[in-house]
């Protein structure tokens, strides 16, 4: 024990004063490292007589614990002198563009309504938009010559080929190729020869069609319910109330409570608090008699609906040909 | 169907208020459309006191008037002989529309202004008598409105009705639904005439040769009858469900349809030849004319209501002209008839001819009602008309519709609706529509429904009617039990679903186009004459001409697309649309309907922003996308050629590549052809492309695998070779592919010039080779003689140079 620790401390103090950028790092080395000489000092303190043994021990860690702060501080400074001002770029500017498409609102929301179904197990199915008066009226109990024909104003390429009117006949195309248990969603674009601000002469359904054993109308409820409690939210009720398509029986109209008023009465809902949002029913038996199936031991439900309708509704927009005119002013807002 | 609220008072005493009536119609499935003060059409019609009355310096027969329409006195000039000082009469403000049609205006009457009108009843469309103005009670209060201070008072209901209930094409059937929710009974006209007598077959006859198409036909004769106005309270009651009054017969006709729903028809007995009637379909050739002055060409399948000798009406649909009423009608023939659904709806289909009874009949109306319905109309004629009814009357009835008996098992209706219900909760909601219902043992139920609900004829259709009465909203929600079974997704959704997020990612907009487009596309296409696209679908009954055939190319929507996106300011557009396509296969065919993407790109690569300049996009930019788009989606023999033995029509030559997957040919992608730019009224150059969907998604694979990325670094040498300027560089590409070297790991081509110091006619191609082994790390001795045999047979095989 040559130095005492107030000497070590105070010659490492000036040496410290004059160190720069190249020596403080070796500095530090020489005096905290494994081998410098503050550890060796504190590892020799068992050499000291005994009754000055404690005093220089705890002298030494004094010293010990400010050199590490002063040195910590001294790097430090030197490493910010080191480093200047920084030469920065303007991150304010715009970053380059890396603009993204968007999906057409129809296709958003059809993805949106396939996706509910899929979760409740539905499958997705297809058919031709250019369709037999057979399948498009006869199959779904809509004969020739009657007057639920009016229902829907259709456009004909012949006497017997038609613009499907709905996405109903997927019903008879995908029973006839398969038996019960069916559970499809079938989305797709129709005709009607019709057109003004809430008629387009060509617009999206999506159909669903669900038979089995024992299926009932309380069920039919329970799904269209929880799909509407998934499009929309699930504080919107619904009211189911009679009403006549050729292919179902009993048949509803399904009106959920107006998501723009909330019920009170405004002008989307014609102040009657309530929106027409689907058709819907028990499947016909003259329907599953067209396609084979045993109406004592199966029974069904189908329903339909509108993708403009719903698109409408959850986007707020207020005419259906704002859809087709693909203004990308429009598009790019969803 | 139109309802007037106190016309449906007379049998039923509505005792709710008007919306709640709707509400439960509506939930009756009745649907209401719209709910209207029937006396809005008054609002702009107030009291007045008139002030003063003068002689018009102009005209003898006119004065003017000074009026106090309580806000303020008005000039008014008036014809009318009764106009008094101090009387209060009813005044129409410009604005005013009149029942028939005509609308006020402020204007000038020979030289004097006029600033409202003095009005009759008639005008007014609320009362008979046309001779003279209203003049009102002296103590109404002057400037209020004329319906408040008459008490005039009704609502219209119209109701949207579903085809399949006729019944309710009547106020005695609304009535009926009515007295059901509210739980109230109904009271039914009285007709006080008995049929004991005979007397009529004295006079007249029918036959029916066609009972199929007419399975009921019934007949009174009414004579002495005077033919007039109606009443005022008849024309009154017409006219609130929007009928137009002429005159009392006819309007008992009306008056009794809208009552009950049965279509009458009254013939003039005089001008019946032989003075009978004949039922039967027309003859070959026959023509008809009908009452709207129209002569209309006959079919076999037509029925006919025929006297002794020529048709006298279209059965169901529209009287003739050769036995109208008119005024000198003294005699009435008075038709009831159950006539054939189907048979009327073509008859009326062919002839376009639809009428308030035919609209009837062809839903079918109750072939139970016929002659109560006949004997209600003679009876007014006979109070209204001075009509003297003849004894007995005509009923044939050579084809009896029968009851129909259903069998409704009351579990299974249960279990198909979600309920709980006994068989007398259902039998007690049958019988309070009027349906005759008997226990069927302990289990179901025997119903025969009553004729006038021509819908009911299966069990469901019971089941309906228990849901509909029990309520719909009270059927408990339950789910159905779904069991894990689940069918693969299509490949086709699948995949399109890729497309759709791969071309948004690319930065392209989603687009969605009619499928019905302008017959000229084809030839703005500028297609050829043999061309497969022009082999359109036509629909018979277009909107427009703009929608009048399918498409055959997605092209066209794209370009009217960019045109209304051009004309609005949007310069830079780049859109897709996947969407089916149609090729016709003769007329009486479904067509093929062809699945395809396609895409438009126009403008500058960029949208304004500091980090580019502005550059317009080429052909490179569309490619690329096409390209990634295929790669994306792992179709591993795409090639781009720019083959041209197809026809290229709408985009330009030399700028054009065909795609390839193997040897199909999927798609195009090109500079559109600037002579196609005009006929879509475009101006600035656009790049398109489209792939066959259909022909696309099987070169797709199904499933990947995975390989070990490379272990040992790669060595990249370049190589710069002059060619000639019209070899296709994907001609090298193919040939360095093919060339059997295995450490070649890829070949990036990244420059092409032309121009000095590189001699004309040639142009200089660049590319950078990697080499790698998988085995070892490559020396660099190792790939230069790789390298140098490379260049080597590239200058043989195109007859290249290296650059100096």
């Amino acid at each position: 024990m040559d130095k005492t620790i107030d000497q070590i401390y105070e010659e490492a103090l000036n040496e410290l004063a004059a160190a720069d950028i190249e020596t403080v790092t070796d500095l530090s080395v020489r005096y905290l490292g494994r081998k410098g000489i503050i550890t060796q000092f504190l590892r020799n303190i068992s050499k000291l007589p005994k009754e000055i043994r404690p005093e220089a021990g705890k002298r030494a860690n004094q010293v010990k614990s400010d050199l590490e702060k002063k040195f910590r501080e001294a790097v430090e400074q030197v490493e910010s002198k080191t480093s200047g001002p920084v030469d920065g770029i303007d991150v304010s500017l715009p970053g380059r563009p890396a603009r993204p498409g968007i999906l057409h609102p129809i296709t958003q929301i059809t993805l949106e309504i396939c996706d509910i179904f899929s979760r409740l197990g539905f499958d997705i199915a297809e058919g031709p938009e250019v369709e037999t008066d057979y399948y498009n009226f006869e199959a779904l109990n809509i004969p020739k010559n009657h007057p639920a024909r009016d229902m829907q104003d259709t456009f004909y390429i012949s006497d017997n080929i038609v613009l499907r009117t709905h996405t109903s006949p997927t019903q008879p195309r995908v029973m006839q190729k398969q038996s019960p248990p069916v559970r499809i969603i079938a989305p797709g674009k129709v005709y009607r020869c019709d057109s003004d601000i809430t008629h387009t002469p060509m617009f999206n359904q999506v159909e669903g069609l669900l038979v089995d054993e024992n299926v009932s109308f309380g069920d039919l409820k329970g799904v269209l319910t929880i799909f509407i409690h998934q499009m929309f939210d699930a504080e919107t009720s619904l009211r189911f109330r009679p009403s006549f398509f050729p292919f179902t029986e009993p048949s509803a109209e399904v009106d959920m409570k107006c998501v723009i008023c909330r019920g009170e009465g405004c002008r989307v809902c014609s102040h009657t608090g309530w929106l027409e949002i689907l058709g819907a029913g028990m499947v016909h038996p003259a329907v599953f008699e067209n396609v084979g199936y045993d109406i004592k031991k199966y029974s069904g439900f189908a329903f339909g609906m509108g993708v403009e309708r719903i698109a409408m509704l959850k986007y707020k927009i207020d005419d259906t040909r704002k859809f087709f005119e693909n203004d990308i002013r429009f598009l790019r807002q969803f | 169907m139109k309802v007037s609220l106190s016309w449906l008072n007379e049998y039923v005493s509505v005792d709710m208020d008007v919306s709640a009536l709707a509400d439960a119609l509506t939930m009756a499935g009745l649907e209401v459309d719209t709910v209207t003060d029937r006396y809005e059409y008054l609002r702009n019609v107030l009291t007045g006191r008139v002030l003063s009355v003068s002689s018009h310096p102009n005209a003898d027969k006119l004065k003017i008037c000074k009026v106090d329409i309580g806000e303020n006195v008005i000039s008014v000039v008036c014809g009318a002989p009764n106009v008094r000082k101090d009387s209060i009469g009813a005044v129409a403000l410009p604005g005013m529309v009149f029942p028939d049609g005509r609308v006020l205006e402020k204007g000038v009457i020979r030289g004097e202004e006029s600033e409202g009108m003095l009005c009759s009843e008639t005008e007014l469309g609320i009362g008979p008598d046309a001779s003279e103005i209203m003049v009102l009670n002296s103590n109404i209060s002057v400037g209020i409105h004329l319906a408040e201070a008459l008490n005039l008072s009704d609502t219209v209901i119209e109701i949207d009705l579903t085809p399949n209930r006729p019944d309710c094409l009547s106020i005695i059937g609304i009535a009926r639904e009515v007295a059901v929710f509210q739980g109230t009974t109904i009271t039914y006209p009285d007709i006080p005439i008995s049929d004991s007598d005979r007397t009529i077959l004295d006079y007249t006859s029918v036959t029916i040769d066609d009972p199929e198409r007419c399975p009921r036909y019934a007949a009174k004769l009414v004579f002495d009858i005077t033919v007039a106005p109606s009443p005022f309270w008849l024309q009154d009651r017409l006219m609130s469900v929007g009928l137009r009054p002429v005159n009392n017969i006819v309007d008992i006709t009306n008056f009794v349809m809208m009552e009950t729903g049965q279509p009458l028809h009254a013939f003039d007995f005089d001008r019946l030849s032989e003075n009978r009637i004949v039922v039967r379909c027309a003859d070959k050739g026959e023509t008809f004319t009908t009452l709207d002055q129209k002569e209309r060409a006959l079919t076999t399948n037509m029925l006919m209501i025929c006297d002794g000798k020529k048709p006298v009406a279209l059965a169901g649909i529209m009287g003739g002209m050769n036995s109208e009423i008119d005024d000198s009608t003294t005699r009435v023939f008075l038709e009831s008839a159950y006539f054939d659904p189907v048979c009327i709806r073509k008859t009326s289909k062919k002839l376009s001819l639809n009428t308030d009874a035919s609209h009837r009949f062809e839903r079918g109306v109750d072939p139970a009602g016929t002659v109560a319905a006949m004997n209600r109309a003679a009876q007014l004629m006979a109070e209204m008309a001075g009509g003297r009814l003849i004894g007995g009357s005509i009923d044939n009835h050579p084809a009896p519709i029968c009851a129909k008996k259903i069998i409704l098992d009351v579990k299974q209706t249960n279990n198909r609706l979600g309920t709980d219900l006994n068989r007398y909760e259902m039998s007690k909601y049958l019988k309070s529509i009027e349906f005759t219902v008997e226990d069927q043992g302990d289990t179901s139920l025997s119903v025969v429904p009553p004729f006038f609900r021509v819908d009911v004829s299966r069990p469901e259709d019971l089941m309906e009617e228990v849901a509909r009465l029990s309520g719909y909203n009270n059927i408990p929600t339950t789910f159905p039990h779904i069991p894990a079974e689940v069918r693969l997704p299509v490949k086709l959704l699948r995949e399109r679903g890729r497309i759709r997020n791969l071309m948004t990612g690319f930065g392209y907009t989603e687009v969605v186009n009619y499928s019905f487009i302008h017959p000229s596309f084809c030839d703005n296409l500028q297609l050829n004459e043999d061309d497969s696209r022009r082999n359109v679908v036509e629909i018979l009954n277009p909107l427009t001409e703009d929608q009048a055939v399918l498409r055959t190319s997605l092209i066209p929507g794209l370009l009217k697309t960019m045109h209304h996106n051009t004309s609005h300011q949007i310069k830079n557009i780049r859109i897709f649309e996947i969407g089916k396509t149609f090729f016709s296969s003769g007329k009486d065919n479904q067509p093929d309907e062809v699945e395809f993407l396609s895409g438009l790109l126009t403008g500058s690569r960029f949208d304004l922003s500091w980090h580019f300049s502005e550059t317009e996009c080429d052909f490179y930019d569309i490619k690329g996308v096409v390209e990634e788009l295929l790669n994306s989606l792992r179709v591993d023999n795409i090639k781009f050629t720019s083959r041209s033995d197809v026809s290229l029509d709408y985009t330009l030559p030399g700028h054009t590549a065909q795609i390839f997957a193997g040897e199909e040919r999927i798609g195009q992608v090109g500079r559109l052809h600037p002579r196609v730019l005009k006929p879509f009224d475009l101006k600035q150059t656009a790049y398109i492309f489209e792939i066959n969907l259909d022909s696309l998604i099987p070169h797709i694979p199904d499933t990947k695998f995975s390989k070990s990325v490379p272990r040992f670094p790669f060595i990249s040498r370049d190589i710069t070779i002059i060619i000639d300027k019209d070899t296709e560089s994907r001609n090298i590409l193919e040939y360095l592919d093919n060339i059997g070297e295995q450490l070649v790991e890829g070949i990036h081509l990244f420059d092409v010039y032309e121009g000095k110091p590189v001699s004309a006619g040639k142009k200089s191609i660049s590319f950078r080779i990697i080499y790698r082994s998988p085995d070892q790390t490559l020396e660099d001795e190792q790939v230069n003689s790789i390298h140098h045999a490379i260049t080597g047979r590239l200058i043989d095989e195109f007859h290249a140079t290296l650059p100096a």
